[in-house]
C-alpha cells in the first residue's frame, strides 16, 4: 500500500498545479470526443446500412428521376429478391428551421425492406390503410410534440402546394445506430396527386432500393442491373447503400479530415502540456529521488514512481472528461437538432478517450522518467528544488 | 560480486576482520573535453569497525567525493574500495542499489526527507526494501524512534519539524536497517551550535553504545572534534 499512497501525495503535492493540469486533459479529452462524435455522426448514414441492399438512381445526378416502368425490369435481373422505390420530398415543415428528411415510399415494400425501423403492427396497419397516413421517427415526434391521429402540413419545395398527413405510426430504431428523425408517407398518394397537376411528372422515382440475395454478389449484380438500362433514356448508376451513403460524406470530407486532424492536434497539445508539468515537477524532486537511489531504490522503481503519477493524473482527468462528454455531447446533439440524426458516443471513441489520455500520461512521463533515471545520484542530491 | 579482502589486498593486513573499510589506490578524477580534472589521488586508507571518522578539508579537497565513494553512490576512477569484504568498485549499479539498501546509512546535511511522508514512514522508508512484515517494520521503526527521542513526534511531517527533529527523523531512518556503515555529509551543517551539540552527542552514542561505524564529512572542528579519528584532506590526497 505504500507505493501507491506514496505516488498519491506526490500527485496532491501541488495541488492547484495538479488540478489544472487535470482540467486541461478533461477539456481535451472531452473536445477529443466530441469532435470524434461529430465525425461518427457524419457516417452514420453509412453505417446504418445494410449490405444487402443497393440504391439504383439516375446516372446523371439523383434531381433526375428513373421511370417507373424500371421496376419490373429491376425485379426481372439475376440476384435481385425485392424492389421498392422511394423520392425525396423536401418539404417544409412551419419554418427552414424544422428540417427533417421526408420520403414518398412504396409502402408494400419499403417497410419489408426497412426492418431496422421498428412499427407497431396496429400503427403500420393503420398507416398501410390510409393514403394520407405517414410514419414519423420518435426522435422528430417527440421533438414537435406529434402525438399519432395528428395533421402535419408540410409545405413543398420540390412538389408545390401545401401538403398536409395525418400521422398513423411512430418508428423506433432497432438500435442506436438507426436515424429517426425520418419522415415517410405514401408514394401512391404523392404520385397520384402530381399526375393529377402536373401529368408530365408522374410515374416518376427519385431512387430504386434494390434487395439482393447475396451480399458478395453486389459489385456484379450492380453492372447488370445498370448493364439492363445501357443506352436508355435513363441510364442508372447502382451501388451498394454504403457507397451511396458514403458519396454525400465525400462531399464534405476535407471539413472532416480537418475535424479529425483537430481532434488529434489538441491531445498532442495537451500532451506538451502535461510533458511540461510533469519536467518541471520531476525537476523540483531530483534531490528527492536522488536520496530514494541512495538509500537502496533502484532507477527503475524510481521511474516507475513519475510514470505512475504522470498516468495516474492523466487517466483521472481522462476518466472525468469521458463522463463530462456524455451530458456535453446530449447537449450539443439537442443544440444541432436534426442536423447530426444520429449522434452518440460509441465504445470506440470512449476506448480511444481512454487511451489518449493515458498516453498523454506515458508520454508525458517518459523524459522527466528517463532523467530522473539516469541522474547521477550525487549530482542528484546537489540539486536543489 | 564480493571479493575476499584478504586475498584482493595481499600483505596489507586488511584480511583481519577488524577493517571495515579497506580503500587502496583510489583515484577520481573526471574528464572535460581535453581537461582530466582530478579529484582525489592514490587515497590508501582503511577504517576499524565502531569507528567514528571525521574527514576534514577546505573546498574541493574531495572529501565528500571520498564519502560518496565509499558509500557506493560514486565510482572510482581507479583502485579498490573493500566495504565489510565487498570490492564495491567492482558492483554494478544495480548491485551497488541493493548493497547500499543492506549496508549503508545515509544522513544528509539538509535532511534529505520526503516532505510528503510522516516521520514514521519516512523512517520505514528503507524497510520497504525488505520482506518484513508491517508489524516487524512499525516495530522497529517506533525502536529507533524512541532511540533518536521522537516517539511524540512520529505522525509529524518534516514541515512541522525543527532543523534538529528534521535531522533525528533522518538519522534514525539512516539506523533503521542496521547498516554496517553510517556516511554523514555535514550533518550539523544547517544546524545552530546547540543543536548541532545534540546531533553529535547522538552520532557519539550510536558509536559508542550500539557499536556502529560513522564517517562524517565536516568543516567544523567543533563537530570534528567529537571524532575518534580525524582525517585531512587537501587537494585530494589525504595529509594524515
Amino acid at each position: 500500500m505504500f507505493v501507491p499512497f506514496f505516488i498519491v501525495r506526490n500527485a496532491l503535492r501541488h495541488k492547484l498545479r495538479t488540478t489544472l493540469t487535470m482540467i486541461g486533459i478533461v477539456v481535451a479529452i472531452v473536445a477529443f470526443g466530441l469532435l470524434r462524435t461529430i465525425v461518427d455522426a457524419w457516417y452514420a448514414g453509412a453505417e446504418a446500412t445494410s449490405s444487402a441492399r443497393l440504391i439504383t438512381r439516375n446516372a446523371i445526378s439523383l434531381v433526375f428521376p428513373l421511370p417507373l416502368s424500371y421496376a419490373q425490369k429491376l425485379r426481372q435481373v439475376q440476384g435481385v429478391s425485392s424492389v421498392t422505390w422511394a423520392n425525396w420530398f423536401g418539404g417544409i415543415y412551419i419554418t427552414e428551421g424544422n428540417f427533417f428528411p421526408q420520403l414518398a415510399i412504396e409502402t408494400s415494400t419499403y417497410l419489408d425492406m426497412y426492418p431496422e425501423y421498428r412499427i407497431a403492427a396496429d400503427q403500420r396497419k393503420a398507416f398501410l390503410i390510409d393514403r394520407q397516413g405517414a410514419i414519423a421517427g420518435r426522435k422528430i415526434a417527440e421533438k414537435f410534440g406529434w402525438k399519432l391521429g395528428d395533421q402535419i402540413p408540410i409545405r413543398g419545395t420540390i412538389f408545390p402546394g401545401t401538403w398536409t398527413f395525418t400521422l398513423r405510426a411512430i418508428y423506433d430504431g432497432a438500435d442506436s445506430k438507426v436515424d429517426e428523425t425520418q419522415f415517410f408517407f405514401h408514394w401512391g398518394f404523392l404520385n397520384e396527386s402530381v399526375k393529377a397537376r402536373f401529368p408530365r411528372r408522374g410515374d416518376q422515382i427519385g431512387l430504386y432500393i434494390v434487395e439482393i440475395r447475396d451480399p458478395t454478389q453486389a459489385a456484379e449484380i450492380s453492372q447488370r442491373i445498370d448493364a439492363t438500362f445501357k443506352n436508355s433514356m435513363a441510364e442508372t448508376l447502382t451501388e451498394t447503400e454504403k457507397a451511396f451513403q458514403l458519396s454525400f460524406v465525400a462531399m464534405t470530407e476535407a471539413i472532416l479530415a480537418a475535424i479529425q486532424a483537430v481532434s488529434y492536434v489538441i491531445v498532442l497539445i495537451i500532451m506538451a502540456v502535461m510533458a511540461n508539468t510533469m519536467a518541471m515537477t520531476a525537476r523540483e524532486r531530483y534531490s528527492e529521488y536522488a536520496t530514494m537511489k541512495a538509500i537502496g531504490f533502484s532507477n527503475g522503481f524510481v521511474a516507475f514512481l513519475i510514470f505512475a503519477e504522470s498516468m495516474g493524473i492523466a487517466a483521472a482527468g481522462g476518466l472525468v472528461g469521458i463522463a463530462l462528454t456524455y451530458p456535453i455531447a446530449d447537449a450539443f446533439g439537442a443544440a444541432m437538432g436534426t442536423l447530426f440524426p444520429v449522434f452518440f458516443i460509441s465504445r470506440q471513441t470512449i476506448t480511444l478517450q481512454l487511451a489518449a489520455a493515458l498516453l498523454v500520461g506515458f508520454v508525458a512521463a517518459l523524459i522527466p522518467a528517463w532523467r530522473v533515471a539516469r541522474v547521477r545520484i550525487v549530482d542528484g542530491l546537489r540539486s536543489i528544488a | 560480486m564480493a571479493g575476499n579482502v584478504a586475498a584482493d589486498v595481499p600483505g596489507t593486513g586488511v584480511g583481519d576482520a577488524a577493517w571495515l573499510v579497506v580503500i587502496r589506490g583510489l583515484s577520481k578524477y573526471y574528464v572535460r573535453g581535453d581537461q582530466v580534472i582530478p579529484v582525489l589521488a592514490d587515497i590508501n586508507l582503511d577504517v576499524v569497525a565502531g569507528d567514528f571518522v571525521a574527514l576534514m578539508g577546505p573546498s574541493g579537497s574531495g572529501k565528500s567525493t571520498l564519502l560518496n565513494l565509499i558509500a557506493g553512490i560514486d565510482k572510482p576512477s581507479a583502485g579498490q574500495i573493500h566495504v565489510a569484504g565487498v570490492d564495491i568498485a567492482q558492483l554494478t549499479e544495480s548491485e551497488l542499489a541493493g548493497w547500499r539498501a543492506a549496508h549503508v546509512g545515509f544522513i544528509f546535511q539538509f535532511y534529505n526527507l520526503m516532505p510528503v511522508l510522516t516521520a514514521f514512514q519516512n523512517v520505514e522508508l528503507p524497510l520497504q526494501l525488505t520482506a518484513l512484515s508491517r508489524r516487524e517494520r512499525r516495530e522497529r521503526v517506533e525502536n529507533t524512534l524512541a532511540l533518536v527521542g521522537l516517539s511524540d513526534r512520529m505522525e509529524h511531517y518534516p514541515n512541522e519539524l525543527s532543523g534538529g527533529q528534521q535531522q533525528r527523523v533522518a538519522i534514525a531512518r539512516a539506523l533503521i536497517g542496521d547498516p554496517t556503515i553510517i556516511v554523514a555529509d555535514e550533518p550539523t551543517g544547517d544546524l545552530d551550535r546547540t543543536t548541532a551539540e545534540e546531533i553529535l552527542g547522538l552520532l557519539d552514542a550510536l558509536v559508542r553504545q550500539i557499536g556502529k561505524t560513522i564517517i562524517m564529512v565536516t568543516h567544523d572542528p567543533k563537530a570534528a572534534g567529537r571524532a575518534a579519528r580525524l582525517i585531512h584532506l587537501e587537494k585530494g590526497v589525504l595529509v594524515d
